[in-house]
């Protein structure tokens, strides 16, 4: 029951979103309203044993405030470096690409997700396979540097910096 | 003032959409021809549109009729969908590149083939 409701409020939640500005009820028409209720019901019934797995963490609004600080902040920040070191290296052509394994420890499948999109969004690096069972990502790196070929497992702070950690906060 | 800002997104947006194609033509393998594709791509659309959302925020508080409003809103939603399925489908391309056998071109280091061939 309680799957079905939270599925619901947030297919609700979109469907309100898609259709601001159709009439006079605040933003929205009566009759958007109305449908709009009666296929979020029908969604949040059809797909609240795929939309939640188990558990209602992801309801704590102090993680929808850490994830939208992450994309304002360090996330955005990194990408922007991310474009001008692709940029440059479009430009002159120097490369050094490898494929390396790192272990980040995350437990979740919504956090591995977030963290590969993530990695694949910023600094010279594509998330390329990902291991089921200990949720190692093998990421491919556009330029390697030289220390963190030195030993193995592969030190994630030279492949996503803090990334990890951020997402062990909001997802984990 | 706004047009400015508006004008200066979408140069930005476009330069490095720009870019993108030129790294498909000059990077030697798959793999790193998606980091232009997708790195660059998401960039620019970011800015692409987010100049159609500025420019639309203004004619809504200048005439106050919903259909900028709502402009605004489905490029948002644009937006983040490009965010999302970007990389997803970048990840989607390179593992079933390197399962089905092409070799990162130059590489220094392959954890993943050794991997592989461990399992063997």
């Amino acid at each position: 029951m309680k799957a079905f409701i939270v599925t619901s409020l947030v297919a609700f939640l979109v469907y309100l979103i898609l259709t601001a500005g159709s009439g006079n009820l605040w933003l929205w028409s009566y009759e958007e309203l109305l449908f709009g209720l009666m296929t979020a019901s029908l969604i949040g019934y059809l797909s609240r044993r795929i939309f939640v797995k188990g558990n209602y963490r992801m309801l704590n609004p102090k993680r929808w405030i850490l994830a939208i600080a992450y994309f304002i902040g360090p996330f955005f920040i990194a990408m922007a470096r991310a474009n001008l070191d692709v940029a440059y290296r479009v430009i002159t052509g120097r490369i050094r690409p490898g494929i390396v394994r790192i272990s980040p420890n995350l437990k979740t499948d919504l956090g591995i997700t977030m963290l590969a999109n993530s990695i694949t969004l910023t600094p010279g690096t594509l998330s390329v396979d990902v291991d089921d069972q200990t949720n190692d990502l093998y990421v491919h790196w556009i330029n390697v540097k030289e220390p963190a070929l030195k030993k193995k497992p592969r030190d994630y702070r030279y492949v996503c910096g803090t990334f990890p950690d951020w997402v062990r906060r909001i997802a984990e | 003032m706004i047009e400015i800002l508006v004008y200066a997104f979408l140069i930005i947006g476009l330069t490095f959409n720009l870019l993108a194609s030129i790294a498909l033509l000059r990077f030697p393998d798959v793999y790193t021809r998606l980091h232009g594709g997708t790195k660059c791509t998401t960039f620019g659309s970011i800015f692409l549109c987010g100049s159609v959302i500025i420019y639309n925020l203004r004619e809504w508080l200048l005439t106050s009729s919903p259909s900028p409003l709502i402009m605004s809103i489905h490029t948002f939603i644009a937006l983040v969908a490009i965010l999302i399925t970007n990389p997803t489908g970048a990840h989607a391309i390179a593992r079933a590149a390197h399962r089905s056998g092409i070799m990162p071109a130059r590489a220094v280091v392959d954890d993943l083939k050794k991997d592989r061939e461990g399992e063997r």
